[in-house]
């Protein structure tokens, strides 16, 4: 049966056109008039709801040149649904932030529709936009296409995933650096780790401008960049003031002061009095009375590192690697890279296949982590110094004759050997 | 076949000083504040005085080409042409004439359809994941249950009075790439991969047994033909190896339930970032709607709702009132399942003699 004669056959599917929310089966169904491959493409997620089952299996092609960009499917249900037989996703690196002019929307849409079925999403979890179901001669057209209108693709793999951030300086106040253009920077840099999978397994960076963490970086990404600022936070009593004539002392006292992690905020008449040495930039006073209080001058970002999701040892959180670096200045950002190329030399050259950077740390440690890339160890670190007393203190074992250090020497030999260097 | 030039021509992210909104542009980095005028519609206000109004909708997230440009032509009416997408798969138009602002609401409001909302204290559109739509490892739908699930929850997207913000994400297998929120839906299967042994020549075999976080995957020889074999005791269906090998299936359409989690948080307001803990377990994949995750899902957000204090994310009003009394309000029950044995585990035990009775 041809793609044009197939009818939409879809009853399990139709139950998802009522309610409120807009439905994208209701678009999808709609759409169907102009692009007959959509029909098969919903016939068969009907049989997935039919059946509770999946019908599409992955495969591999790259335009020429990449190692990443196309997420190749094919399905199980070519025969039936013979236009579904190469449904592939191909992977465009969104503009920083998500901001878009309808030019650059327009057009996504008309390559999307010219090489493919027309489908777009906005956006992908990695923060990419997706573009859903070509063939294979559809996918290198349609790169091609992205590449002559200055899109580019990648971040599938073993490689550099797209990197997402905040909406940033563009339209926050609370942003303490500018995310857009260090996302640019980084994506540009390294651009070659996005399109080709070079690391022992995926890699993703995730911007925000403060810790309020809009772009979700802490559990989502490997290397967490996040804004903060050094000194005091800025506070206008005036309008702390006016906060407090308008919001009362009740709110002040029960949903500002009582909710400072730190108890670095107390009150005097109607002055907010800040202990600004135990501020840990949590940004809940400020998220609160964003008029009144901002973040300090001489601000900048922390950098964590190992955030993942649950496979395969469980979920990893972030941990603070730099706790300050600044991020304005050329220079600043050429100290960035340069750190993080750093950081994937150790982590790729003693990594395991298919090892995210936390499940890296979990295995080796971050006391050899640090020591790898010759970190000096921070106490912002850490939340509490270790508990278990077995520690292989290196300055504190025997020493060989000819001042280099012995391999695990064996107990029998420590005292002899640590006399004789004294 | 197609005449490509050669890539790759390393173009890297778009330059977005071309899609700033001008009043964006004008005042990139000298924002003073902002404030929420209603429910989906905030005004930023810049050290300038210039104002820039945004209206955020909810996104179906999953778009046809036309109506992509249904959305453009909006934007070109109303917001100079400009707008941009949220990290939770909201719209945001950014509207810099202030009599542009009610024509434009109602533009999406009855030309798009989308329903205005997801800021401040309200339940936010739902991170979702691909599914049947189009993934190769699903365990059941993303589109269609987020779909099914907003539209049960659309007065509290639409409204803000929840004590802080609502995250939901959803994921259909356990690799949960719609990751953390404050509640998470994923799937949960429930008996090791079922090898297709004339097909595991297909896949990089030292891969598949590396892979294992269990160690319950060993090279095996069967018929003479190369696979492995999987040890049931070990094995925690985790489902690992089938994304590194189509032949480990993992999923079943009979036995895969859902199970819903509470309490991830990212930000690091107030309390540091958590991670999600399991609320209640073995509800059923039941398409096209899903009514019993939604179920489950409003009797949480109305404990919520009525427990938490102003501020307060789910997570924080939990560790607030103690893991017992959510329960209570809840109805769920507590099991065994609920106590954790990974090698965290440790840490989540009660070591105190801190208890309620």
């Amino acid at each position: 049966m041809s793609a044009k004669e197939m009818a939409l056959n879809t009853p399990m599917l139709n139950e998802l056109e009522s309610g409120e929310w807009p439905s994208f089966v209701t678009d999808l169904k709609a759409y169907s008039k102009k692009r007959p491959v959509i029909t098969q493409l919903l016939n068969q997620l009907e049989e997935s709801y039919q059946n509770r089952w999946n019908y599409w299996q992955g495969k591999i092609i790259n335009a020429p040149g990449y190692g990443g960009g196309i997420i190749a499917r094919v399905s199980d249900k070519a025969d039936k649904y013979p236009g579904l037989a190469n449904f592939h996703t191909v992977r465009v690196i969104e503009p920083p932030g998500w901001v878009y002019s309808t030019d650059a929307l327009r057009n996504l849409a008309d390559i999307s529709e010219k090489n493919g079925a027309g489908i777009l999403q906005f956006h992908g979890m990695t923060g990419d936009v997706l573009l859903l179901g070509f063939d294979d001669a559809g996918s290198l057209q349609c790169a091609e296409d992205l590449m002559n209108a200055g899109w580019d693709i990648g971040g599938s793999g073993a490689a550099l995933r797209t990197l997402q951030c905040c909406v940033g300086q563009a339209r926050c106040e609370m942003a303490c650096y500018d995310t857009m253009k260090v996302t640019k920077h980084l994506t540009d840099t390294f651009i070659h780790y996005l399109h080709r999978p070079e690391f022992v397994y995926k890699f993703k960076f995730k911007l925000s401008g403060c810790s309020n963490d809009c772009s979700n970086s802490i559990v989502r990404s490997d290397m967490p960049i996040i804004g903060t600022w050094r000194g005091a936070m800025q506070v206008n009593q005036a309008k702390v003031a006016e906060f407090i004539d308008e919001k009362g002392m009740d709110y002040l006292v029960n949903n500002v002061l009582t909710r400072c992690p730190t108890r670095c905020l107390s009150v005097r008449g109607k002055e907010l009095v800040v202990d600004h040495s135990d501020c840990v930039r949590c940004m809940h006073c400020i998220n609160v009375m964003h008029k009144a209080l901002k973040p300090g001058k001489d601000r900048g970002a922390t950098i964590l590192i190992g955030g993942h999701r649950t496979l395969k040892i469980g979920d990893t959180m972030g941990s603070v690697l730099v706790p300050f670096i600044k991020l304005e200045t050329d220079e600043d950002l050429n100290n960035l890279t340069d750190f993080i190329e750093k950081v994937w030399e150790f982590w790729n050259d003693n990594g395991m296949d298919h090892e995210r950077v936390g499940e890296f740390i979990y295995r080796i440690g971050m006391m050899t982590f640090l020591k790898g890339l010759d970190i000096e160890p921070d106490a912002r670190m850490i939340c509490r110094p270790r508990t278990t007393s077995y520690i292989k203190f290196e300055e504190l074992g025997p020493s060989k004759f000819d001042g280099e250090r012995q391999q695990n020497p064996p107990v029998w030999n420590r005292e002899s050997e640590a006399r004789e260097t004294m | 076949m197609s005449q490509t030039t050669l890539a790759p021509r390393d173009q890297g992210a778009p330059d977005y000083n071309k899609m700033l909104h001008p009043l964006m542009a004008k005042n990139y980095g000298k924002w003073d504040y902002h404030e929420r005028l209603r429910p989906g519609v905030l005004v930023h206000v810049g050290e300038s005085g210039d104002k820039l109004y945004t209206v955020r909708a909810g996104s179906p997230r999953t778009m046809s080409a036309d109506t992509v440009r249904k959305v453009c032509a909006i934007a070109d009416k109303y917001c100079e042409g400009f707008l941009r997408f949220t990290s939770r798969s909201n719209i945001e138009f950014l509207v810099g004439k202030k009599e542009n602002l009610d024509p434009l609401i109602h533009a999406v409001e009855k030309e798009l359809g989308w329903p205005l909302g997801g800021t401040g204290p309200s339940v936010s559109n739902i991170l979702h994941t691909q599914g049947w739509l189009h993934c190769n490892l699903p365990g059941s739908d993303a589109a269609g249950s987020v779909k099914a699930l907003m539209d049960d929850l659309i007065d509290d997207f639409k409204n803000e009075a929840f004590p802080n913000r609502v995250h939901i994400s959803s994921s259909c297998c356990q690799i949960n790439c719609a990751s953390h929120g404050d509640i998470s839906i994923i799937v949960q299967h429930h008996h090791a991969p079922r090898i297709n042994h004339s097909n595991m020549q297909i896949c990089e075999l030292p891969k598949v047994v590396a892979i294992c976080p269990a160690a319950a995957i060993r090279p095996a020889s069967i018929n003479g033909k190369e696979t492995v074999e999987v040890i049931e005791e070990k094995c925690m269906y985790c489902g690992a190896c089938h994304g590194q090998c189509p032949s480990m299936e993992i999923r079943d359409s009979q036995t895969d339930t859902l199970s819903i989690w509470v309490g991830g948080k990212m930000s690091n307001a107030r309390s540091a970032p958590t991670f999600m803990k399991l609320a209640v377990w073995g509800i059923p994949n039941n398409p096209p709607r899903w009514p019993e995750v939604s179920v489950a899902v409003k009797t949480i957000l109305k404990a919520y709702k009525e427990g938490g204090k102003p501020w307060e994310r789910l997570g924080e009003w939990i560790e607030r009132i103690g893991w017992q009394r959510f329960f209570e309000k809840t109805g769920f029950p507590f099991t065994r399942y609920h106590i954790d044995d990974s090698p965290e585990a440790l840490s989540t035990l009660n070591r105190s003699a801190m208890v309620r009775l």
